[in-house]
C-alpha cells in the first residue's frame, strides 16, 4: 500500500458497479484489519401523494410521519457506525438499536451480506453499549430501525467491498474494475483469487479516508428481498440465547423488591428487616425509592424473604381511581367536535368506544444487572432507549454520564416496555445502596400490578354522509397520560417529554405524525386530549393506532351500511391510497369475501396504513355457543377468530420471513385487545395479577387458519412493520364480531364489562408463593 | 442446606441448597443451567418447563426435595442427547420454520411439544389442533402459529 490510507480505487469506483449513479460518502477508519463506516441517518423520505375523490386534505401524517421525525432528527449527528472485516474472513457489526424479538440482527446482517457479497453466516451482529455521541440514532422505537439504518449500513459494506476489490487488485497487479465479488472471495478473469480474511489487512489503512462510493441497484440484489431465517435461531432453540438474567456477572447475586399493595405507593419503614435479613441465603435488605429490595443466593429465597417482609407503605399516586372514575374523567376531557349531531342535509353516524388498560409486559419480566462501585457503573440490560438509561442512571447515582456503562442485550419481548429503564435504574440504585452487584427481576405479579400499562382511553367518532358520500369525518381520542419521558432516545426531546408544559404538545405531535385515516371522508379531524399522570404508561406495539383505527372502521362498517354498500367495495373507492386498494383486493380475493357463512359467524375485513406500509386484514370469526362456552380451566375462551388473512406491503421487504413474523405477532396481539386481554383498576390496584388473569392469545384463541402474503417491493425503502398488522387485525376481528352478533361492539376487549373471570390474589404479601404440586401436573 | 441428588441431562449432580427451594432456581441460580427461563414462577406461563422422566413439568412448581436421586431432568440443553443427535427432530422443525422471535419461551415451547407428541400418541393419535389447543405456554410475541406448524411437522421425525 502506499501513502498510508489511499488504494486505487478510492476516487474512482469501477468496482464493478454502474457509473453515474448516486454515490454515497463512507468511511475507512484507521485500524490493522479493514474498519469502515458510514454515517447514520439520512434525508427523509418522498411524502405519499393523497389522491382526492371526495378530497381531504391531506393530514400531517400522510406527509410526514413518526418515521421520518426520527429519521430526519437523525440527520445532523456526527456518530459513525462501522464494520470490520476480520483476518478469519468474518464481518463484525456492533448495531446500535435493541433486538427484542423483532428480528433486526437479521435483516442487518442481510444488509451487509447484500452489499459485501457475503454469505450471511459471516456477518457477526453484536448490539452497541450506549453511545451517547449517536444522539438520536440509538432509539429502537416506532417501527423505525431499518428505515433509518438501511441506506447507512449499505453504504459502509460497499465501502468496504470497494477496499476489498482495491487491496486484491494491487496484489493482482491488475485493474480493480476487471474484478469481480462473490461469497466472500474476490476473483480476477484470469482465475487469481483471494479471500475477504486473506485481504483484511491489506484492506485495512493507517488513517481515515473518505471515499464515495455507489450501491447495488435494486434489481441486483441476491440477499435483500429474500427470506432468510433468523442468525439467532440455533442459539434460542438450544438455550443457548442469553438474556439480562442468563449472563454470568460475578457476585451479581438474585435480587428482587417488595413492591407496594396499591399503585405507586412508597415505603415508609420495615418492622422485620433483621429477621428478614437472617433468612436462609438472604445477604442484603434495603429500602428503595419504589419499595424494599432484597438480594439472596436464589430467587427462590428472594420471593421468601419478599413475602415475609413487613412493611409500613405510603399512599400511591391512584389510590383513589377506578376504571369508573377515569372513564368519567376520560368524558370531560373529550375535546369538542365541529360538526353538530344533527344535520338536516346529512346522515349522521356517532359512537364512542372504551378501551381498558393493557399491559405491554413482555415474557421475560423487566429485569437488569448493575455493579455500582465508588466514581463508576455498570449496567446489563435489554434497553431500547440506551443513552436515555445511561443519563438517567448517572444522575441517579450522582455520577457523571462517561462513567456509567450500558450494555445492552438482547431481550425477551418489548412490545414497548423496553423504551423505558425502569429495571435497569432500580438495579444501579440498589447495588449502589447494597455496594454490591445485583440481578435484579420483577415478579411476575409486580409486572402485571407495578408496571407499566399501554393507558386507558376513549375514543369519539361523529360522521355524517349524504347522496352516498361521507362528508365528514371527526374522532376525538382521550386517553390516560402515555409516558414519552424516552423522548426520540436522547436527553434533549426526553426531558422536554417531562416538562409539565411541554409533553401534551409532545403527545399532540406524536398522535398527528401517527395518526391517519387513510379514506377521503370529506372533512377529516383528529384530535388528542390526555388525562392523569399517575399512571405508569407507555406503548404496546402501536401507541394510539389500534384504538384508533378499531374505532374508526367500525365506524366505517357503519357508513358503508348507510350509503348502502359492501364494506370491502365501501373501502376500496374511498381508500387515498392505490398500496392500501392492493392490498385490501388481495386479502378480500384471497379470503373470497362475502362468502355465505353460518349464522353465529362472520368475516371482517379492515386494513391499517402506518410508517410508509400497510395491511390489510380479513378474519373469520366463530361466536357461536358451542365455541364461545368452551370450558378451559383458568382461561378465557370466547369467540374464536378461525381464519386470517393478511396482506402487508412494507416498501421493499428486507426480509419477507421476518416480515411475516412481525405481522403474525402483531394478529396475535391483535386479537388479544380486540376480545380477552384487559385489565382491570379498582382503587389504585390492577386486579390482575398472572398470565390466568391477564388473558394475553394463547394457542386456544390461536386461528388455526392463517396466510400472510407479502406485497411485491412497492418501493426501493422499507416501511416499518413492528406495529402495524395490530391495528388492522385487532379493527378487522371487531368487524367481523360485529357483524356475527348483529351488534358493534363499544367496549374492548369485548369481555371488560363481564364479571371478573378470576380471583384477584391478595395485594399483601405483594407476590404469591409459587406452587410446590408441579409433578402432579406433569404429561 | 442439605445436599440433594438427580440426573441431569444424563449426568449425576448433587446441589446443597435448602429443601423448598424450587428446581427452577436450583437449576438457574446454582447450575448455571439458563435453558429454562422465569416467566411467572407460578406454573403458569410453562416458560420453564423441562422434562422429568421423559415428562413435562414446570421446574418452578417443585421444591427440590421433592426430585428423587434417580429422577432424570432434561433440560432443552439435554434434549438432543435423548435421541443421540446434534437436535432434536423438534429443534430442527423449529429452524424449519423459523418459529422463534424474541425466544425467550422457545425452549419451554419445544420441552412442552415433544412432551404433547408423545401424550397424544400414548393415547392413541397423532398430534392435531385439539391437542394444540391444550398447550399452555404463553408466546408473547404470538407465535403461535409457526408453533402449530413446527410441532406437526416435527412429530413426523420422532
Amino acid at each position: 500500500m502506499g501513502d498510508q490510507g489511499r488504494l486505487p480505487q478510492d476516487e474512482d469506483d469501477e468496482s464493478g458497479r454502474g457509473v453515474g449513479r448516486r454515490r454515497f460518502l463512507g468511511y475507512v477508519l484507521a485500524g490493522p484489519t479493514l474498519m469502515v463506516a458510514a454515517q447514520l441517518g439520512e434525508a427523509a423520505l418522498a411524502p405519499t401523494e393523497a389522491q382526492a375523490a371526495v378530497p381531504s386534505l391531506p393530514e400531517p401524517a400522510d406527509l410526514l410521519d413518526l418515521t421520518d421525525l426520527l429519521t430526519t432528527a437523525a440527520s445532523p449527528t456526527s456518530g459513525l457506525i462501522s464494520i470490520q472485516l476480520n483476518t478469519d474472513g468474518t464481518a463484525s457489526f456492533a448495531l446500535p438499536r435493541a433486538e427484542v424479538g423483532q428480528g433486526v440482527t437479521t435483516s442487518t446482517a442481510m444488509l451487509i451480506a447484500e452489499e459485501l457479497d457475503i454469505p450471511l453466516a459471516q456477518v457477526r451482529i453484536t448490539l452497541a453499549d450506549a453511545r451517547p455521541e449517536l444522539l438520536f440514532n440509538q432509539f429502537t422505537g416506532a417501527s423505525n430501525t431499518t428505515v433509518s439504518t438501511y441506506t447507512p449500513i449499505r453504504v459502509a459494506a460497499a465501502t468496504a467491498r470497494q477496499r476489498l476489490l482495491a487491496a486484491a487488485a494491487v496484489r493482482f497487479g491488475v485493474p480493480a474494475s476487471t474484478l469481480t465479488t462473490a461469497a466472500g472471495v474476490v476473483s480476477s478473469p484470469n482465475g487469481q483469487s483471494a479471500t475477504y480474511g486473506s485481504l483484511a489487512a491489506a484492506a485495512a489503512s493507517q488513517v481515515t479516508v473518505q471515499v464515495g462510493v455507489v450501491l447495488k441497484q435494486q434489481s441486483d440484489f441476491e440477499v435483500i428481498g429474500t427470506a432468510q431465517k433468523r442468525i439467532d435461531a440455533l442459539d434460542i432453540v438450544t438455550g443457548r440465547k442469553q438474556f439480562a438474567m442468563d449472563l454470568a456477572v460475578p457476585n451479581a447475586l438474585p435480587t428482587m423488591v417488595c413492591r407496594p399493595p396499591t399503585l405507586n405507593g412508597t415505603p415508609l419503614s420495615v418492622q422485620n428487616l433483621a429477621a428478614v435479613k437472617a433468612m436462609p441465603g438472604v445477604t442484603d435488605v434495603v429500602i428503595i425509592a419504589t419499595g424494599v429490595a432484597v438480594r439472596a443466593a436464589t430467587f427462590g429465597q428472594c420471593i421468601d424473604a419478599v413475602r415475609a417482609l413487613q412493611v409500613t407503605w405510603g399512599p400511591g399516586t391512584e389510590d383513589n381511581s377506578s376504571d369508573s372514575t377515569l372513564l368519567k374523567e376520560l368524558k370531560a376531557a373529550e375535546l369538542p367536535l365541529v360538526v353538530p349531531p344533527l344535520n338536516l342535509l346529512a346522515q349522521t353516524v356517532e359512537a364512542t368506544f372504551t378501551f381498558a388498560f393493557a399491559s405491554n409486559s413482555a415474557l421475560e419480566p423487566n429485569c437488569a444487572i448493575a455493579d455500582v462501585r465508588p466514581g463508576r457503573a455498570e449496567v446489563w440490560a435489554a434497553v431500547k432507549a440506551p443513552i436515555v438509561a445511561q443519563g438517567a442512571i448517572a444522575a441517579k447515582l450522582g455520577l457523571l454520564q462517561s462513567a456509567v456503562t450500558v450494555h445492552v442485550v438482547q431481550g425477551g419481548g418489548s412490545f414497548g416496555r423496553k423504551l423505558f429503564a425502569d429495571a435497569a435504574l432500580e438495579a444501579a440504585e440498589i447495588s449502589q445502596l447494597m455496594g454490591k452487584p445485583v440481578k435484579l427481576m420483577w415478579h411476575r405479579t409486580d409486572e402485571f400490578r407495578q408496571g407499566r400499562t399501554h393507558p386507558m382511553s376513549i375514543s369519539h367518532v361523529r360522521a355524517t354522509h349524504a347522496l352516498g358520500q361521507v362528508l365528514t369525518f371527526e374522532q376525538r381520542h382521550a386517553s390516560v397520560a402515555t409516558d414519552f419521558s424516552h423522548g426520540l432516545g436522547e436527553v434533549i426531546t426526553s426531558q422536554v417529554a417531562k416538562l409539565p408544559v411541554g409533553d401534551i404538545g409532545f403527545s399532540e405531535t406524536i398522535f398527528e405524525l401517527t395518526q391517519q385515516t387513510p379514506y377521503n371522508f370529506g372533512v377529516t379531524t383528529q384530535l388528542l386530549s390526555e388525562v392523569d399522570k399517575g399512571f405508569n404508561t407507555g406503548s404496546m406495539r402501536g401507541i394510539y393506532s389500534p384504538n384508533v383505527r378499531c374505532a374508526q372502521e367500525l365506524i366505517v362498517d357503519q357508513l358503508a351500511a348507510g350509503v348502502g354498500q359492501d364494506p370491502y367495495q365501501f373501502r376500496r373507492q374511498t381508500l387515498k391510497d392505490p398500496r392500501a386498494i392492493a392490498v385490501l383486493d388481495k386479502v378480500a380475493q384471497l379470503g373470497s369475501w362475502g362468502r355465505t357463512m353460518a349464522p353465529g359467524t362472520a368475516q371482517g375485513i379492515a386494513l391499517h396504513p402506518e410508517y410508509h406500509s400497510v395491511a390489510a386484514i380479513l378474519v373469520e370469526i366463530d361466536c357461536t355457543a358451542a365455541t364461545t362456552g368452551r370450558q378451559i380451566p383458568d382461561a378465557c375462551t370466547g369467540p374464536r377468530v378461525t381464519k386470517v388473512i393478511c396482506a402487508v406491503d412494507a416498501g421493499l421487504a428486507v426480509n419477507p420471513l421476518g416480515l411475516q413474523a412481525q405481522m403474525m405477532g402483531g394478529i396475535s396481539d391483535g386479537i388479544a385487545v380486540a376480545l380477552t386481554s384487559g385489565m382491570h383498576f379498582e382503587n389504585g390496584v390492577f386486579q390482575e395479577g398472572s398470565w390466568d388473569n391477564y388473558f394475553y392469545t394463547r394457542q386456544w384463541n390461536t386461528p388455526p387458519d392463517l396466510q400472510i402474503v407479502v406485497m411485491p417491493p412497492s418501493s426501493g425503502t422499507p416501511g416499518g412493520a413492528g406495529e402495524l398488522a395490530v391495528g388492522a387485525a385487532m379493527a378487522a376481528v371487531a368487524c367481523a364480531y360485529a357483524r356475527a352478533t348483529g351488534t358493534m361492539p363499544t367496549s374492548f376487549p369485548i369481555n371488560q364489562a363481564a364479571p371478573l373471570a378470576f380471583t384477584p390474589l391478595p395485594t399483601t404479601p405483594p407476590i404469591p408463593q409459587s406452587p410446590v404440586d408441579g409433578l402432579t401436573r406433569a404429561y | 442446606m442439605s445436599a440433594h441428588t438427580f440426573i441431569l441431562n444424563g449426568a449425576p449432580v448433587s446441589v446443597d441448597v435448602e429443601d423448598d427451594v424450587r428446581l427452577l432456581w436450583v437449576l438457574r441460580d446454582v447450575l448455571g443451567v439458563t435453558g429454562p427461563k422465569y416467566g411467572c414462577g407460578l406454573g403458569v406461563c410453562q416458560a420453564c418447563t423441562s422434562h422429568i422422566n421423559g415428562k413435562a413439568f414446570n421446574p418452578c412448581s417443585v421444591p427440590v426435595s421433592a426430585i428423587q436421586p434417580t429422577d432424570e431432568i432434561t433440560t432443552i440443553e439435554g434434549l438432543p442427547a435423548t435421541v443421540g443427535k446434534p437436535l432434536h427432530p423438534m429443534q430442527e422443525a423449529w429452524l424449519d420454520y423459523d418459529v422463534a422471535q424474541c425466544g425467550y419461551c422457545q425452549p419451554g415451547q419445544i420441552m412442552a411439544a415433544v412432551a404433547k407428541v408423545r401424550e397424544a400418541r400414548a393415547a392413541g393419535h397423532e398430534i392435531g389442533d385439539a391437542d394444540f389447543d391444550e398447550i399452555r405456554n404463553i408466546c408473547r410475541c404470538g407465535t403461535y402459529f409457526r408453533i402449530r406448524e413446527a410441532i406437526t411437522a416435527g412429530a413426523k421425525n420422532f
